[in-house]
């Protein structure tokens, strides 16, 4: 295999400096979504550094994710005006429905429930974004909705 | 030098010592959890604070300044003492009573000192599993007050990089990397993280409920063999001063524990020696290309290499370890000798070390009597917890010797517990085999002592032999890339001989000794150089006084190669007493 992988290709660009680690992974995880163990472990061999020390950074960050996220990333508002607006309630319903916790995606790879605070447009409380489309004044009755105009959506690009 | 006063005494120090080691000179410990001698302070336990000029700061990492006055206990400092404390059990178990470090816990000791005898906050403990994955020390997340100690040891002294933090905050834990388990980390099993660590988060894999299990199965023959290091150190435990040598009354308590017949590692030793000299001998008069010869008696030290420095496995002797050697031949030449079926041989180890847990197991050369060589790997601990469990009264006992022949051993083997230990022994008996001689001066100062990496040159007749002894994994590198660099530029090698010992100061410090709190002890407890010392001189002493001092003069090793094994490294000899080693990845994933 001649094809060198984006991991090797991101060693090499960031090797001699100092202090680039987190650059580096930044890089993995803009291209794939997550930093695979795999890619953890070649940025360690041939950027020098220690595993354990990768992880460590990996760890320390909360913007780092290790699991490959859904495909469909949903992200329920619980800012102030979207909470109060009852999007808790939506958010439970996502749970249920994914039977996923928050942070997490479903086992098929499909989706990813997140939190976020906000997303500026609270006239349109509570709101749902997922991959940047928004849904406003959601009720958790239109979650079964919005997760099967998803999966035909994802299916469709599968074909 | 600085000038300063510390509770209103006057001190002097050199320029840059912290304000914690500045106060040891006046006879005032300070409180600490997470700074250890053998680490760069960390400022995490947050327990050694003090007043600077009425600040309160944190004596480890505060370095002293002209003129400073500093309190290091008063109501308030106490206070707040007692408060970090507070915090960090709200964080740990209260488990004590089923805690294998119960009694030489330094959180427990600290708890108690400060006289905390109730907690005021709710507990945010949380249960995680156990990694027993290795099955030589076993991680407790739980209990861990992420001191760091393990940590930097792992990482720094040792430069083995299994262990590490994940995540951050309270949900912040010591795991192998990503969280994996330890035996598909890099981790060596040198159990220095267990040396250093101050709760019971790291402890040995305790093996003695299988011990005791053999022990009484009578249709057993249950043998024992005891490691140099063992017997400067067990008396710990039972309140003698750290080095004093105890090899009588161990063998004693180890014919009460019901062992049927007690052997010693150094009878190992020797043979080890034997094996390495004659192999040495052979390299540097027929092959040079295979030098350096680089010692392998270090489980930890092979595991290392085996994952980090593939390139120098030609340059390994392929002797097995003293402990091996010796159940191979309980099981082969003893058995034979005494007419025992070997199926019903059960050899036990006790060793100072949690790697020789794995080295038992590691590959199927350890088989080489058909069976397990060696069946159960017991450390000094857990040997102590046994004696007294049983409720032999060790102090009393009168020594005893050990069986023969497995049993006899010279200064030479005695010495392999500390390091520098096997070189010399290893040089003693090289000497003789190359010029027919004995050489005069046995002694080699310049490669004893607790200096990293020792370097000296030694003339066998006419020719210059280089050896070099390191000692803490981490001390290695320097001396492996120097090799490397003079093979590189076809430069003459810098070393003919290398000794490797996994553990700072030698098996004496090793990962499976005695953690006892001894009264004159500086805090923080734990393993130190002082102790590392004290053990070795233990062992140098009994090689002084030694009837013999050479392993080549060992009378029942000479029987051992004329009834049975034949000449060293060919035949049965080859087959029992050596080994081979294989590339591993460093992580199993």
């Amino acid at each position: 295999m001649t094809e060198v992988s984006l991991a090797s290709q991101v060693a090499a660009k960031w090797r001699k400096k100092r202090g680039s680690l987190i650059m580096a992974l930044h890089e993995i995880q803009d291209v794939k979504g997550y930093v695979p163990w795999e890619d953890a472990y070649q940025i360690a061999e041939e950027m020098g550094i220690p595993l354990a020390r990768i992880y460590e950074v990996l760890t320390f960050y909360n913007f780092f994710k290790l699991d490959a996220p859904g495909k469909a990333v949903i992200s329920v508002c619980t800012g102030t005006a979207c909470y109060l607006k009852g999007n808790d309630k939506v958010l439970e319903e996502f749970k249920k429905e994914l039977n996923i916790g928050e942070g997490e995606s479903t086992p098929d790879r499909m989706f990813h429930l997140q939190c976020v605070r906000c997303v500026g447009c609270c006239g349109l409380a509570p709101v749902c974004v997922v991959n940047g489309k928004t849904y406003g004044r959601v009720t958790p009755n239109d979650v079964r909705n919005i997760l099967d105009e998803w999966r035909s959506k994802l299916d469709e690009d599968k074909e | 030098m600085v000038k300063l006063k510390i509770d209103n005494y006057e001190v002097e120090v050199p320029a840059g010592t912290s304000i914690l080691e500045a106060a040891r000179t006046v006879q005032i410990d300070i409180p600490t959890l997470c700074k250890h001698p053998d680490v760069d302070p960390s400022a995490g336990c947050g327990i050694c604070i003090v007043k600077v000029n009425g600040r309160i700061l944190r004596s480890c990492c505060t370095p002293v300044a002209e003129g400073m006055e500093i309190i290091t206990s008063d109501p308030e400092i106490v206070n707040v003492r007692r408060t970090v404390l507070e915090l960090i059990l709200s964080n740990h178990p209260n488990e004590c009573l089923t805690c294998i470090r119960s009694g030489h816990c330094e959180l427990q000791d600290l708890s108690n000192t400060f006289g905390i005898s109730q907690s005021r906050l709710p507990s945010l403990n949380k249960k995680f599993e156990k990694d027993e994955s290795t099955k030589a020390i076993v991680l407790d997340p739980s209990k861990c007050i992420v001191c760091g100690r393990c940590v930097e040891v792992c990482q720094n002294q040792q430069n083995v990089w299994a262990l590490s933090y994940l995540n951050r905050g309270l949900a912040t834990r010591v795991t192998a990397a990503g969280g994996i388990p330890l035996a598909e980390s890099p981790c060596i099993k040198c159990g220095q993280c267990s040396a250093h660590c101050p709760t019971g988060a790291i402890v040995e894999y305790d093996e003695t409920q299988k011990v005791w299990a053999m022990l009484n199965d009578p249709e057993l023959v249950t043998v024992v063999q005891i490691a140099p290091a063992v017997r400067v150190a067990i008396g710990e435990e039972f309140g003698y001063d750290f080095g004093e040598n105890l090899t009588g009354k161990t063998y004693a308590a180890l014919r009460r524990l019901g062992f049927k017949k007690i052997f010693d590692t150094n009878f190992g030793a020797d043979l080890t020696i034997i094996e390495e000299a004659s192999e040495f001998v052979k390299r540097f008069t027929t092959a040079p290309e295979q030098l350096p010869l680089i010692t392998s008696c270090c489980p930890a030290w092979v595991d290392l290499m085996e994952k980090y420095h593939q390139d120098m496995i030609p340059h390994f002797s392929t002797c097995k370890s003293p402990q091996a050697m010796v159940g191979a031949m309980a099981k082969t030449y003893y058995a034979e000798k005494m007419g025992i079926d070997p199926a019903k041989i059960r050899v036990i180890s006790i060793m100072p070390c949690t790697a020789k847990k794995w080295e038992i197991v590691r590959s199927e050369d350890m088989k080489s009597s058909g069976y397990q060589d060696v069946d159960v790997s017991l450390t000094t601990r857990e040997l102590a917890r046994m004696i007294k469990q049983s409720g032999i009264n060790f102090r009393e006992l009168a020594e005893e010797e050990a069986d023969s022949p497995l049993g006899e051993y010279t200064g030479a083997g005695t010495i392999f517990g500390t390091t520098g230990g096997v070189m010399t022994a290893a040089l003693r008996t090289a000497y003789f085999y190359v010029t027919g001689e004995e050489l005069e001066n046995i002694e080699f100062k310049d490669i004893e002592g607790l200096e990293g990496i020792k370097e000296s040159e030694i003339d066998i007749k006419g020719n210059k032999v280089r050896i070099a002894v390191a000692h803490g994994t981490g001390n290695v590198e320097t001396v492996l890339q120097k090799l490397r660099d003079a093979k590189a530029n076809g430069e003459e090698l810098p070393y003919h001989f290398i000794e490797v010992m996994a553990c700072r100061g030698g098996c004496v410090a090793g990962g499976g000794q005695p953690r006892v709190m001894m009264p004159g002890q500086p805090k923080p407890r734990g393993i130190t150089d002082d102790i590392r010392r004290k053990r070795a001189q233990g062992l140098l002493n009994e090689d002084l006084q030694a009837k013999e001092r050479r392993s080549h003069h060992n009378q029942s090793i000479k029987t051992l190669y004329a009834e049975y094994l034949g000449t060293p490294g060919e035949g049965k000899a080859h087959k029992l007493l050596h080994t081979h080693y294989v590339a591993r990845p460093k992580y199993q994933r």
